[in-house]
């Protein structure tokens, strides 16, 4: 559109709005790490779950009615009669999970390579108030179905509120707006789901982006690539990020909104992990479920407070188990940031680390028997001891040499000539002729093949952790 | 035991739908769907859904509504009975399919019968004509005599494999009342992701394009 009345248009915003700047600033001219892999993919992930929770979620309120007699059958109105009603709430629902998924493993990313330290603890501090402000909406977008789930969800946890001296009572009645959770309940969680809490995550992602954009990002060998400039004052291995990165999240993108489909089309309840079977029942007050658990994102901390025999101290573990994420760039102080280049103790305790994550994640959703609580324990000991030892065990860690320049990705290419010779390795030809006479060429495993693979990878995974 | 449901399979829906209108409407009510959405979905004329599926004086445009008074039913069975629309997607079929086959004779309870699935279910066996009388055989566990098996004591009008149908064509119809849309986003989702990988491709290609650059 080269038309000198659309260039006329555009000149006469630019002169009035400073798009070219943000445009130059944040994207033409925002020099990026060239190195970035896999994990560099789920912050942009986690913005298009955002927009796509944000689509969904207003459809959504159009037919949704947040009344407690009439909350249940809008939705299943919005699932029967409303025209493509299903598919934007299992988008709605699978995006919740979607999004503590690719949450968590940003997060993830941000221990590999130490994203969290000087100059970026703003950036890790922002991120916190979002992962905190996301816990709040996911939680009070879950009491919206008013299924059974639902309600006695919300009722145990903001009974937990109740557990705080002197003010605890008041707190939950205040929150709650009843004696119980009720129709008053819903009302405000509603307010606060649909429009306070978006409101303050668009407002915290906002200053998350513009406060990893004044200190450039962090890269997966961890060194700063503006200690090297060329002439230009260009870091030499900066690359902007558009238009390399905005393509490369295509990719980023199509991988994920495939999952994302196979899932959505397919099995959108996942088998009670994304829709729990119980918040298929109208929410009855007189009637408690079996086995009252959050969905999969909340069971880690859920696992944290049930492992806690008093009441009040569980959920200050709780509570502390979250905090103790914040102090990461004060616990962490070590001057290298990428894995690649630590040594074994932190390797080892980050292994550590999501065992009990992962395996608290599982406690939770399951009853607590005596055998079940005392691993919960011990996990969450384990938990604990990842952030609050982290002063200590670094100081006798060995690191490897940092490199002065980042070091090259393989490309997916470049991989396949290498898979190919693994797979040549651990099998071998054999020729067999069937009953009718044909011959076939087939491949077959070669026992010794593989056993020497399988020594070739233990010791490969040993030394990784050293 | 596994309910050998096949939600494409309109004949077996359509029968289901004709079991619950005689066998259970009377009390359990399945108020989120409409005689017209079975008519659509199954691809039947509207007379014929009216003819044999509906109740008789029924309108195209109703719910599927139980005529059973709510007081009436706390006097009689001590519980109301719950609405079914939902009940596939809360229990699963499987869960339906040995519950509706799992009743036995039980002269202890006021309704003569006990369920080895839900234990002391309010409910009585509404399809004994069909299926005949169970009973329970015991083994002794510890200190309680826990369920082995169960057998046909008296057969009914239909012999068991007869039976097995009708309990599939209602637990059938019992998921596609859970959600309608299911079939039509299971025959959608391979588009879908055909798409998808069509775009992730060329999008890959372009990404390789911009990149060769870059080492």
């Amino acid at each position: 559109m080269n038309s000198p009345r659309f260039n006329n248009f555009v000149n006469w915003i630019l002169a009035r709005f400073p798009l070219t700047k943000v445009w130059n600033e944040h994207l033409a001219e925002y020099y990026a790490p060239k190195n970035f892999n896999f994990w560099y993919f789920f912050g942009s992930l986690a913005l298009l779950v955002l927009v796509n929770q944000f689509a969904t979620g207003i459809m959504l309120t159009i037919n949704y009615k947040p009344d407690a007699a009439l909350a249940f059958d809008s939705v299943e109105y919005i699932m029967r009669d409303v025209d493509w009603g299903w598919l934007i709430r299992y988008m709605h629902s699978t995006g919740a999970s979607a999004f503590f998924i690719v949450v968590y493993l940003h997060m993830f990313r941000g221990l590999l390579y130490g994203s969290f330290k000087k100059p970026r603890e703003l950036v890790w501090i922002f991120g916190m108030l979002i992962y905190l402000c996301l816990m709040a909406e996911a939680f009070m977008g879950y009491l919206l179905p008013w299924g059974q789930m639902s309600y006695w969800g919300a009722q145990v946890i903001i009974s937990l509120f109740s557990a705080i001296p002197i003010i605890g009572e008041d707190l939950s009645l205040w929150i709650r707006g009843d004696y119980v959770v009720a129709d008053a309940t819903l009302n405000r969680f509603f307010a606060f789901h649909v429009a306070a809490i978006p409101l303050v995550l668009v407002l915290l992602v906002f200053l998350h982006i513009v406060a990893l954009h004044q200190v450039g990002s962090n890269n997966p060998d961890g060194i700063e690539i503006k200690e090297n400039k060329g002439p230009d004052g260009i870091p030499i291995d900066g690359i902007p990020f558009h238009p390399y990165y905005t393509v490369k999240d295509i990719v980023g993108v199509s991988v994920f909104i495939f999952f994302f489909a196979v899932v959505l089309f397919y099995m959108p309840e996942l088998e009670g992990y994304f829709l729990e079977h119980a918040n298929f029942i109208p929410a009855d007050p007189l009637q408690t479920p079996e086995h009252i658990a959050p969905l999969w994102y909340f069971t880690p901390f859920y696992a944290i407070l049930r492992a806690v025999p008093d009441k009040f101290a569980g959920v200050l573990a709780m509570g502390g188990a979250i905090f103790v994420l914040f102090l990461l760039p004060w616990l962490d102080t070590v001057k290298v940031k990428s894995i690649r280049y630590r040594g074994g103790i932190y390797k080892k305790a980050l292994f550590l680390f999501v065992i009990s994550f992962f395996g608290l994640g599982y406690l939770g959703m399951q009853a607590p028997t005596p055998s079940a609580t005392i691993a919960a324990r011990v996990l969450t000991v384990i938990y604990f001891s990842f952030f609050l030892l982290m002063p200590i065990y670094t100081r006798w860690e060995k690191f490897k040499t940092v490199p002065k320049r980042l070091t090259s990705n393989d490309s997916l290419g470049s991989k396949i000539p290498l898979i190919k010779q693994a797979v040549s390795d651990i099998t071998q030809d054999t020729v067999v002729t069937t009953k009718s006479g044909t011959t076939l060429h087939l491949k077959t495993p070669n026992p010794s093949g593989l056993r020497n693979a399988s020594v070739d990878l233990a010791k490969k995974m040993k030394d990784s952790l050293d | 035991m596994h309910a050998n449901i096949d939600l494409s399979d309109n004949t077996s829906l359509k029968r289901g739908a004709e079991h619950y209108v005689t066998y259970c409407l009377g009390c359990h009510s399945a108020k989120h769907i409409r005689y017209l959405r079975i008519a659509e979905d199954f691809e039947l004329n509207q007379d014929i859904v009216l003819k044999d599926i509906a109740p008789v004086g029924a309108s195209i445009y109703d719910s599927m509504l139980s005529a059973m008074d709510k007081h009436d039913s706390n006097i009689w069975f001590g519980t109301v009975p719950p609405d079914l629309s939902l009940i596939a997607r809360s229990r699963g079929s499987d869960w339906l399919y040995t519950y509706l086959k799992s009743f036995y004779r039980d002269d202890t309870k006021t309704h003569g019968t006990n369920n080895a699935l839900f234990k002391d279910v309010g409910m009585p066996n509404v399809l004994w004509k069909l299926q005949g009388q169970q009973i329970a055989h015991y083994t002794q566990e510890g200190e309680n005599k826990v369920i082995n098996s169960l057998s046909l004591e008296r057969p009914g009008e239909l012999s068991p494999s007869e039976f097995d149908l009708v309990v599939t064509d209602l637990v059938n119809f019992l998921e596609y009342v859970g959600e309608p849309a299911k079939l039509k986003r299971q025959q959608m989702g391979k588009y879908v992701l055909f798409f998808i990988l069509i775009i992730g491709f060329i999008g890959y290609l372009l990404k390789k394009e911009y990149w060769k650059d870059i080492h």
